[in-house]
């Protein structure tokens, strides 16, 4: 097992490379230079933009330029938010924690609907329950977030004033009252991620509990005389969430566009609405890093999911 | 009747429901089974019989299937029983093994955790009280090292082995009866000997019944002491196993055991023989024939093979470095001649297939040269190549796989027509419409698509296409293995008819050795990769010189209930694998020939510690 | 070998079978299955009727898109304006059937862009043994774990004024999401075309097909591509309706298409602040987005059990 993790470590690392090579490239290609638009904004000092400016040695060939660019971002040298007037690695660790307990609340909610409701689908193949939550699930993930995000709003604060929908930060009570509004905050955004997952999430489980059940050892189990209960949740339900783990895994980048989507429309303070506002600050340097974090959230996650997946399934430490 | 049968059914009806109609697969079975007896449910596929089983174990997928008539148990009816009772029933009074041991263990639950939970659940036991019964069972199903195994997963145990953790996980509550649902078919003929073996002895040990389902013919002889023929989802016939092999009254047993290939039925003929073709309906015999001499000793072979060797490398690590290499054909040597079968026999992973492929070029090969008619394949380029595959052809194994679903079967026969522009589009029409008919089939059947045609039909048509380019060699890779047995007759019949009139050249890869014995001029019996015996068919059959052919003809279960107790004892090995480690070096090896013709590996002492040993150590 | 399970069903049903019914040939046998999906077919109803408004509605509902009429500010539906009007009193319908033109066109253009890239990389990739594989598979990998929209809207920001000034401004955006969506969403199509290919080509037919001597190339294109093509076509289906939340997405971060072209994502971007005055505004845009994405995926599943039916996701 710590082969495996390692294997896993040490494969996340060239992808990291990757994901970094593609968006240095992405902005090496970008037409112009990135940073003449700065020159316009009244709020970039000249001497901020001329350290960015040798910062990303402009006029270096292109690879020394990646591997500078790869070295200071390695070194925790992000740059600077000539927006928010802050070093972007401090920005960024201010908004982090926001995004990672709405998405990570989301998931486990999306997990818990779906599994259930999965499972016990699948084992009632085209009963009515099946059917209801087949077609349930299928109007889950036709719905966008953004839609669903108006439609709560529109439910849930403008009709009936259950919830706020706007997100603060500074609220403005102490101890259990304090917890109380920032759950109370919190509930329509990951509602609405939560949901969105679970429809897809209760697919998966659903045809990878169904490609189980027909499996031989689920008859074994049965001829066994054992209960169905027993059935399921021993000998199917383990090998069912070995392909689902796969698939949660490559859904971590929609979910985390989906989190970019809440967060704006909650105005939840999270790197999701950062990246817009940098994007519509031309904040170049957050904008970047932003992106990076991303996708080390990505990858981190879909380490996760190996090590689930090594733990999930027997025969693959040993290969 | 004496004693009360262990179980009864009476007038079982199963029907599954397709797409709104309830369809009955098995229609008014019924039979009694008494203690200590084995009774063989036999049928080809889709006769009902695995439905059968699974309706006494009440097992099959509920909401779409339907029970009906009587099943009782020791007087005692389950068809009508609660489900929280039923489930008493199964895994302790009843117990199952299915087909497929490599399927049939949860792959994440560890093999002793899948046995002490019947123990757990039926028995009462406490944890370590049924960790110890577990390896109990272990040991007595012969797995060696059965403590050290308790904690392992299912993927590190072969498939014989995992059919004996299967049987150990059956007989953990000491069931009155064990259902047997073709509990060797997905296994090669030694280990088949010893699982069959092992269930004969457990069964007198114990003292269970058991129903054995089964499509083979030599099986049921080998081991029940009464049948059940299935045709159809009916029982058409039932009684002692001597009587139904020596005296059988309905056309459709009759026709089934005529086309069921005796081993030792051809001593003392030279050359290959026709199955009888039965009437379904009569059940009226005609009397085969050898085929005529067919083989034309006087030229040059049509095929001649030296030091063949093919080896694949696993490569694992991120860089991909070598760890080892299958040696799957290794040094191997043998030529057919032109109207003769050359037969290539062995288990799996003994590398006939690869043989097979690496002749036709389809597996480069890494050493050795294939001369077809003088000319050698393997250093044709690509171009050449392509034109020289006119001359030999194969059939594979798989009837469904082995035809394009998206293409019809006139434009499949056509294809190498087309390819190899041996002919006009209108001409490779009537040509197509001459190959049906050669095959037994309708000309007007060529713009079917395959999904209409059933398995049988299909291999004809890849005999079609095969022919289409009038090839010398046909490489005939397991092309009856996944056929019923009355299919299987038919086309073999098809196949010695082309070869006399066609003088074909065929190279017969099976691991059936009663199919091998009726259709081959010549047997080559290879061994993780290499020839360990190779000569004319009447000598490899009647005077086997190596210890593994030996061990093999001894393991072929023979379609004949009276000669039941002259077979060998059983070796208790596993069959070994052909891979090996990187720098692993071949030996030389060295053949001797025992008469003209028949020439046998001189084999080391690897086989010469007692290889041939009872199974009851 | 051993595993030799009887493949063959007793032939005599078969036969009958074959006997009465004349030849049917695997699409006729698809178009059934798929009839037997009511969901679908109900969908395939409102697609065809979604898509028939949007390409002639501009001759049915003849208003300019952007005739602002202060005096009919953010009114409710009524006969003259059936969907409403927003803040600048434009008229939402004739928006909305403009807007739709472009979603479809979106959608349809970016699954175009990811199913070619998809599919040939996934059959270079199913092809190849060794070395081009695994590069692939490495290079699939690695843009699946791509944050997508960040990426997408890093693209756009950086991008959008160069390809305006080269194809007009709704022509380079048209352009740039068109390719940076299909750019960023071909990996599902090139893993499925890649596993097809690798399953296919050690299908039996395959190697028959080689030892009669067909090339590599007819090879692929005779046996391994159609039979490969119906688990493609329905990856290819499910792409227009991801294609088009992501194009959506786009707008309503207000990052898309510029303000003066209403996509279905835009209208819902400039209605969100207006939620408690005019829920109509944003409820008729979402609602279409919706009823389009429902109804591509209904298709899909629909061709899934008739193309494909051994998967169920």
């Amino acid at each position: 097992m710590a082969s495996y993790l390692l294997r896993r470590l040490l494969i996340a690392i060239p992808s990291l490379l990757g994901i970094s090579l593609i968006l240095f490239t992405v902005l090496a290609m970008a037409p112009g230079d990135p940073f003449s638009e700065m020159a316009t904004n009244p709020n970039v000092p000249p001497e901020v933009r001329e350290a960015l400016r040798a910062s990303f040695g402009l006029n270096d060939p292109i690879m020394v330029r990646y591997l500078r660019w790869l070295t200071s971002m390695m070194q925790g040298d992000w740059g600077f938010s000539f927006a928010s007037r802050i070093n972007v690695d401090t920005l960024i660790l201010q908004r982090v924690p926001t995004t990672l307990f709405v998405v990570g609340t989301s998931q486990i909610l999306a997990l818990l609907i779906a599994l259930p409701v999965g499972i016990y689908a699948a084992t009632r193949p085209y009963s009515v329950f099946d059917q209801i939550a087949n077609t349930l699930a299928f109007v889950g993930f036709s719905l966008p977030t953004f839609f669903t995000g108006l439609l709560f709003i529109l439910v849930f604060s403008v009709a009936l004033d259950w919830f706020p929908f706007v997100y603060r930060s500074d609220i403005a009570a102490t101890g259990w009252r304090w917890y109380w509004e920032m759950f109370r905050q919190a509930i329509m955004p990951i509602m609405v991620l939560g949901l969105f997952q679970a429809a897809s999430y209760t697919r998966y489980v659903r045809s990878a509990v169904l490609d189980v059940i027909r499996l031989d050892y689920v008859t074994t189990a049965r001829a066994k005389g054992l209960s169905e209960r027993k059935v399921t949740l021993r000998h199917i339900t383990r090998n069912a969430l070995i392909p689902v783990v796969t698939l949660v895994a490559l859904q971590m980048p929609a979910v985390f566009g989906g989190a970019i989507v809440t967060e704006q429309i909650f105005r939840i303070p999270g790197i999701g609405s950062l990246l817009i506002d940098a994007i519509l600050a031309n904040d170049t340097p957050v904008i970047m890093a932003v992106t990076f974090v991303f996708a080390c959230l990505v990858v981190i996650f879909n380490l996760i999911a190996d090590l689930l997946y090594g733990w999930l399934d027997p025969r693959i430490s040993f290969s | 009747m004496t004693t009360p049968p262990i179980l009864s059914v009476s007038n079982l009806t199963t029907s599954f429901r397709v797409e709104g109609l309830w369809k009955p697969v098995v229609r008014n079975v019924s039979f009694d089974i008494a203690p200590k007896e084995t009774l063989a449910v036999v049928g080809e596929s889709g006769s009902g019989k695995s439905v059968t089983a699974l309706s006494i174990m009440r097992l099959t997928p509920s909401g779409n299937s339907r029970i009906e008539g009587s099943i009782k148990l020791s007087g005692q009816e389950l068809l009508t029983l609660p489900d929280a009772d039923m489930r008493k029933i199964r895994g302790n009074d009843i117990a199952m093994i299915f087909q497929e041991p490599m399927t049939s263990l949860n792959p994440v639950l560890t093999i002793g955790f899948q046995i002490a939970e019947a123990l757990i659940l039926h028995r009462n036991l406490s944890r370590s009280a049924a960790e110890a019964e577990t390896i109990r069972l272990l040991e007595k199903v012969r797995i060696p090292a059965a403590k050290s195994r308790f904690h392992e997963y299912p993927h590190r145990f072969s498939g014989g082995m995992r059919q004996r953790v299967m049987i150990a996980m059956a007989l953990a509550c000491k069931p009155k009866l064990l259902i047997a649902d073709e509990p060797t078919t997905a296994l090669d003929v030694t280990i088949q000997a010893q699982i069959l073996e092992l269930i004969k002895l457990l069964q007198e040990e114990e003292g269970m019944s058991v129903l054995f389902i089964t499509h083979d013919m030599g099986v049921v002889a080998e081991i029940a002491d009464r049948t059940v023929v299935m045709y159809n989802g009916e029982a058409v016939e039932t009684g002692a196993t001597e009587d139904i092999f020596a005296r059988a009254h309905h056309p459709y047993t009759r026709s089934l055991l005529s086309a069921v290939p005796k081993l030792g039925s051809m001593t003392g003929r030279r050359r290959p023989m026709r199955f009888p073709v039965v009437d379904r309906l009569t059940g009226e015999s005609d009397v085969p024939t050898e085929t005529p001499d067919t083989v034309e000793a006087s030229e040059r072979p049509v095929i001649e093979v030296s030091n063949l060797t093919t080896r694949f490398e696993i490569r694992s690590g991120l860089l991909g470095k070598v760890q080892g290499r299958v040696h799957a054909v290794e040094n191997v040597s043998f030529s057919v001649q032109a109207g003769e079968t050359l037969a290539l026999v062995g288990e799996s992973g003994c590398g006939k297939s690869t043989t097979g492929r690496s002749v036709m070029r389809l597996i480069e090969p890494l050493a050795g040269s294939v001369l077809l008619d003088g000319v050698d394949v393997l250093k044709l380029n690509q171009h050449d190549l392509r034109e020289q595959r006119k001359r030999m052809q194969m059939i594979f194994q798989d009837p469904f796989a082995s035809l394009n679903p998206r293409m019809n079967v006139g434009a499949a026969i056509a294809e190498p027509l087309l390819i190899n522009k041996l002919a006009t589009r209108s001409e490779a029409r009537d040509k197509v419409a001459e190959l049906l008919r050669r095959v037994g089939l309708q000309p007007d059947m060529a713009s079917r698509f395959p999904h209409e045609f059933s398995g049988g039909q299909r291999q004809r048509i890849c005999i079609a296409r095969a022919l289409a380019v009038e090839p010398r060699l046909i490489v005939a890779d397991e092309s009856v293995s996944a056929l019923d047995v009355s299919v299987k007759a038919q086309v073999i019949n098809l196949m010695l008819e082309l070869q006399a009139r066609m003088k074909l050249a065929y190279l017969f890869i099976s691991h059936d050795m009663a199919v091998v014995e009726r259709v081959s001029h010549r047997v080559a019996v290879m061994y993780l990769g290499e020839i360990v015996e190779i000569g004319p068919r009447e000598a490899i059959f009647g005077n086997p010189q190596h210890p593994y052919t030996k061990r093999l003809l001894a393991a072929v279960p023979i379609a004949d209930p009276t000669r039941r107790h002259e077979k060998n004892p059983v070796s208790n090995d596993e069959i070994k694998s052909p891979v090996r480690a990187a720098d692993y070096i071949p030996p030389i090896r060295q053949y001797r020939e025992v008469s003209p013709g028949h020439a046998v590996m001189i084999w080391g002492e690897e086989w010469e510690k007692p290889a041939v040993q009872g199974i009851a150590a | 070998m051993a595993g030799s399970t009887l493949a063959s069903p007793s032939a005599e049903p078969v036969v009958v079978a074959a006997k009465t019914s004349a030849a049917v040939s695997p699409g006729r046998e698809t178009w059934r299955r798929f009839r037997r999906h009511r969901l679908a077919m109900a969908s395939s109803v409102v697609l065809a009727l979604l898509v028939l408004g949007v390409v002639i509605g501009p001759w049915l509902w003849p208003i300019a898109i952007n005739e602002i009429d202060f005096s009919a500010q953010l009114q409710t539906p009524s006969w003259a304006h059936p969907f409403g009007t927003d803040d600048l009193g434009q008229d939402i319908l004739a928006r909305m059937i403009y807007g739709g033109r472009i979603s479809l066109a979106v959608g349809l253009a970016a699954m175009v862009v990811a199913t070619f890239v998809g599919v040939v990389v996934g059959a270079v990739a199913g092809m190849s043994r060794r070395y081009a594989d695994s590069f692939l598979m490495w290079v699939t990998d690695l843009f699946l774990s791509l944050p997508q929209l960040p990426l997408l809207l890093l693209v756009i920001y950086l991008f959008r004024e160069q390809l305006k000034a080269a194809f007009g401004v709704e022509g380079g955006v048209f352009v740039l999401i068109v390719i940076v969506i299909g750019g960023l969403r071909w990996m599902p199509v090139a893993r499925l075309v890649r596993a097809q290919f690798m399953s296919l080509r050690e299908k039996e037919f395959v190697e028959a097909a080689r030892a009669q001597g067909a090339t590599r190339f007819r090879q692929m294109v005779h046996h391994i591509l159609p039979n490969a093509l119906g688990p493609v076509i329905v990856a290819a289906t499910i792409e227009v309706s991801s294609a088009i939340i992501a194009e959506s997405t786009l707008s309503f971060l207000g990052l898309g298409f510029p303000p003066d072209i209403p996509t279905w994502g835009r209208l819902l971007f400039d209605a969100k602040d207006h939620l408690d005055s005019a829920p109509h505004w944003a409820l008729f845009p979402g609602a279409a987005i919706f009823l389009t994405v429902l109804s591509i995926n209904f298709i899909g599943d629909g061709l899934r059990d008739a193309l494909d039916p051994r998967r169920v996701i």
